[in-house]
């Protein structure tokens, strides 16, 4: 077998991507320094104004980078037109390996443009350039980490002999019948696939970091909402505890929670045991506040929260042989493996005390509204006016925090791989990856790169989708 | 203004206290405690022996003891062996018993003994914290400037192309970690095998195999740009976004603000109101997010320091925390601890001072 070229058939193309780049960077150098120094003209106002050297720069600018996108998605798009490997090249094959993620994000957007009007703030961030492209990127991962096992070229842990350290497109030496015959992105420096690893990784972060964004929101806003409605006692210890949080060095605190001598004692578990508690406490004062003059409806409502939520808490905190082991086996519906677990806990308690002081911080302000007094005319009770009137109306800026927050968490997931804290060494998450491959980076740089650039490219789509969306709240 | 800062600074030490014990007890936990004994005696203790050796060494007394002892407010052990030779925290080896000090411990000015590095905690965590500010100088001097100019550049003009295409650019510094960005330098610029490299060293550009070094480790004595510039633009880039957006949003607030309207009326030049009127007031609010940002270097230095080797004060604590050298956390977590509750106190003072419309009372 050949080794793969990186752009197969559609290496006449090469030479086009190489002026179209050239030519944007200079007209970029081009616009900003014309930026200093000159005006804009009036390029479409009523008054006509002769276009100036700036304008000009600008134009160009816009026209060379829509050249480089043309030429770049002409790669992707040939990639699935093209009959073999050879003739796809790396570049073109990816783009076929990620063809279940491309047909889902086809379908997404174009429900959502047909369905924009009915979709509220989803359906308004289609309207703005930025917004759609954050949403794009992270709906890329999204479905990759979704579609990853149809995705792989090869299993993410299995060790091909004689692939060791590869370049990226070389051939397996001796490949099994019906396997995939040639690693993508080269081999790693134990000869595992790096392609494949970066794909499994995405799931990796998506199963740990929105989930636990998600708890730390909730222990956030049950505490947060409280503390800044009353003040008083309540929120100076809790507002001391979470700057006590916040001024530990996050490193520090992964390495004193995270090591194997404290799990030991057992403390992330009695720590999850804590934490897993408020979204329970959370969803019950929630809908209590709100039925409790509906007897009936209320008693179903909290059994079904309780009893429900319950068995899901008792069996996540619940490990056999750990230090929490104490409900009967038929009750714990599933095991969370224990090293997951710590990171999740980790990754929320470094994380709910900033949540807290933006949740409390907004409530401070709401509070004094005028529909919050109205609902105390009415005679509601402080939590439902909390909960049902005050939160509610927090939830723009909650959902513009959630969304930087899932990018932190990811990044924070990835420092944790980078000091091989909290998951297993072979695990293929991104910051594993990159801390394997940092060891030999100046001579093979290859085994690093693609985690290092999906990592990024998930984090800038939610913090682009973040800023999509407040401005698009802001525009209401 | 003064029991503004008194309290400020009450608070702080209460924070400080908290922290430290928070620490204290974490690393003094049992298994720790028996790793320590099993790494200093020998690895086939048996569950009395390590007993006996935590006893011997002052490790089995109630933590609040410890604590005091460690922080030099309780007298420090003594245990006096089958032999006779007394030894003790505050007796150095060798030393008479009868010479030496009752309490030593933080307050002291003892830090305690490293087991990693065989040496006093103080001494190491000066020298490396030389190190680190070192690296620290040098980003502060590459990160405030440009993220300043950045920041006004985008937001004196708001919603210009200028303004968009900076705002895209420090979205996308806040979004690559270091150890993302770290790697992309190394592989680009300090990698044999990158096409950079291969291209300048076929055409004689460079002596060396590559432009830039990848580890930091020549740069503790003699730093060039060769072997530094890559370290401090890791860190000083993730910074760099957040203060850039701070400055922008700040400036563009103050750039639809009456006065600078009024500027524009009597016909003053665009250049002279950025520089006269709009950027003193424009600049206050970023002095804030400066200060905050010290936690976040903290984190960015363990971490740069690791990638590029460098021996400062975040490769100790790395090393410190993974070897399980208790004295050496708990000092490297003081410092760390000391370094971030001192910068809010500076910019919460700072800020009263900076901003005359905020009163203290």
């Amino acid at each position: 077998m050949e080794a793969l070229t990186w752009t197969g058939n559609l290496a006449v193309l090469n030479p086009i991507l190489g002026f179209a780049f050239i030519a944007l960077l200079a007209c970029t150098a081009a616009t900003i320094i014309a930026g200093f120094f000159v005006t804009t003209g009036g390029a479409g106002n009523v008054a006509t104004v002769a276009r100036t050297p700036a304008d000009v720069a600008a134009v160009a600018l816009n026209w060379s980078l829509l050249a480089v996108v043309a030429v770049l998605a002409a790669y992707l798009v040939g990639g699935l037109l093209m009959p073999t490997p050879q003739a796809r090249g790396i570049v073109g094959q990816i783009s076929y390996q990620f063809m279940p993620v491309w047909i889902a994000l086809a379908i997404t957007f174009a429900l959502s443009h047909l369905f924009r009007a009915r979709l509220g703030l989803w359906g308004k961030l289609m309207g703005s350039t930025i917004g759609s492209i954050g949403a794009a990127i992270v709906l890329f991962w999204v479905f990759t980490a979704f579609f990853a096992d149809m995705i792989v070229t090869h299993d993410p842990l299995a060790q091909l002999s004689g692939m060791k350290n590869k370049v990226p497109g070389t051939p397996l030496p001796a490949p099994e019948e019906g396997m995939f015959e040639w690693y993508l992105l080269g081999g790693d420096n134990l000869a595992r696939d790096v392609f494949s690893r970066m794909v499994a990784g995405s799931w990796e972060v998506m199963q740990i970091a929105p989930i636990a964004t998600l708890f730390a929101f909730m222990v956030g806003i049950t505490l947060g909402v409280p503390a800044g409605f009353y003040g008083g006692m309540f929120d100076t210890i809790l507002s001391f505890i979470a700057n006590l949080i916040l001024a530990f060095p996050v490193i520090l605190l992964f390495y004193l929670l995270v090591t194997p001598e404290i799990v030991d004692t057992g403390l992330p578990s009695y720590l999850a045991a804590v934490l897993f508690v408020f979204p329970i406490i959370f969803l019950v004062v929630l809908f209590n506040s709100k039925f409790h003059t509906q007897p009936t409806q209320n008693s179903v409502i909290l059994s079904v929260i309780l009893i429900g939520g319950g068995v899901l808490y008792l069996s996540l905190i619940n490990e056999e042989g750990g230090v929490l082991d104490f409900i009967p086996r038929w009750m714990d519906l599933f095991d969370v493996p224990g090293n997951i677990l710590i990171v999740f806990v980790s990754v929320v308690f470094v994380n709910s005390p900033t949540v807290f002081r933006i949740v409390r911080g907004i409530v401070l302000d709401i509070k004094t509204r005028d529909y919050v007094a109205a609902a105390y005319t009415r005679g509601e009770g402080p939590w439902y006016t909390m909960l049902w009137e005050i939160l509610p109306n927090a939830r723009g800026p909650l959902i513009v925090d959630f969304c930087l927050r899932i990018g932190y968490t990811t990044i924070l997931l990835g420092t944790l791989g980078f000091f091989g804290l909290g998951l297993e060494p072979e695990s293929p998450d991104w910051g594993s990856t990159i801390n394997d491959g940092r060891k030999l980076l100046s001579v093979y740089p290859h085994p690093a790169l693609p985690p290092a650039f999906a990592l990024m490219s998930l984090v800038l789509g939610l913090n682009l989708l973040a800023d999509g969306l407040r401005e698009e709240s802001l525009k209401d | 203004m003064a029991i503004f800062i008194l309290r400020r600074l009450g608070m702080m030490i209460l924070t400080a206290l908290c922290l430290t014990f928070i620490v204290f007890w974490l690393t003094n936990l049992y298994p720790n405690l028996e790793k320590l004994a099993k790494s200093e005696g020998n690895f086939r203790m048996s569950e009395e022996q390590v007993q006996s050796w935590l006893d011997k060494n002052g490790h089995g007394d109630p933590l609040l003891v410890k604590y005091g002892r460690w922080l030099g407010v309780a007298p420090g052990w003594v245990y006096e062996d089958e032999d006779g030779t007394v030894r003790g925290r505050c007796i150095a080896p060798g030393a008479a018993p009868e010479d030496s000090a009752t309490y030593c411990g933080i307050l002291q000015g003892y830090w305690g003994f490293s087991t990693v590095f065989k040496e006093n905690v103080g001494t190491i965590i000066a020298e490396r914290l030389s190190l680190t500010g070192k690296l620290m100088f040098w980003v502060m001097v590459l990160m405030v400037p440009s993220a300043l100019l950045l920041g006004v550049l985008a937001g004196m003009r708001e919603g210009s192309r200028l303004d968009r295409s900076l705002s895209t650019f420090s979205i996308a510094s806040t979004a690559t970690p270091e150890y993302v960005s770290g790697v992309i330098f190394i592989a680009v610029f300090a990698a044999s095998a990158s096409p950079l490299n291969q291209w300048l060293k076929e055409n004689g550009l460079i002596e060396g195999r590559t432009l830039f070094k990848g580890t930091a480790t020549s740069a503790m004595e003699n730093a060039t740009l060769e072997n530094f510039l890559l370290p401090v633009l890791t860190i000083a880039l993730y910074g760099m976004g957040y203060i850039a957006r701070m400055t922008r949003a700040s400036m563009a607030e103050v750039m639809t603000s009456q006065y600078i309207r009024t500027a524009r009326l009597k016909g003053q030049s665009f250049g002279n109101i950025v520089v006269k009127h709009a950027l003193r007031n424009a600049l206050i609010a970023p002095f804030t997010v400066i200060m905050l940002q010290f936690p976040w270097l903290l984190n960015g230095v363990v971490i740069v320091e690791t990638l590029f080797n460098y021996k400062g004060f975040g490769w100790t604590l790395v090393q410190a925390a993974g070897n399980n050298d208790i004295e050496l956390l708990l000092g490297c977590s003081v410092v760390a601890v000391v370094v971030v509750l001192v910068t809010q106190l500076i910019s919460d003072v700072g800020y009263v001072f900076l901003n005359p419309r905020i009163r203290v009372t």
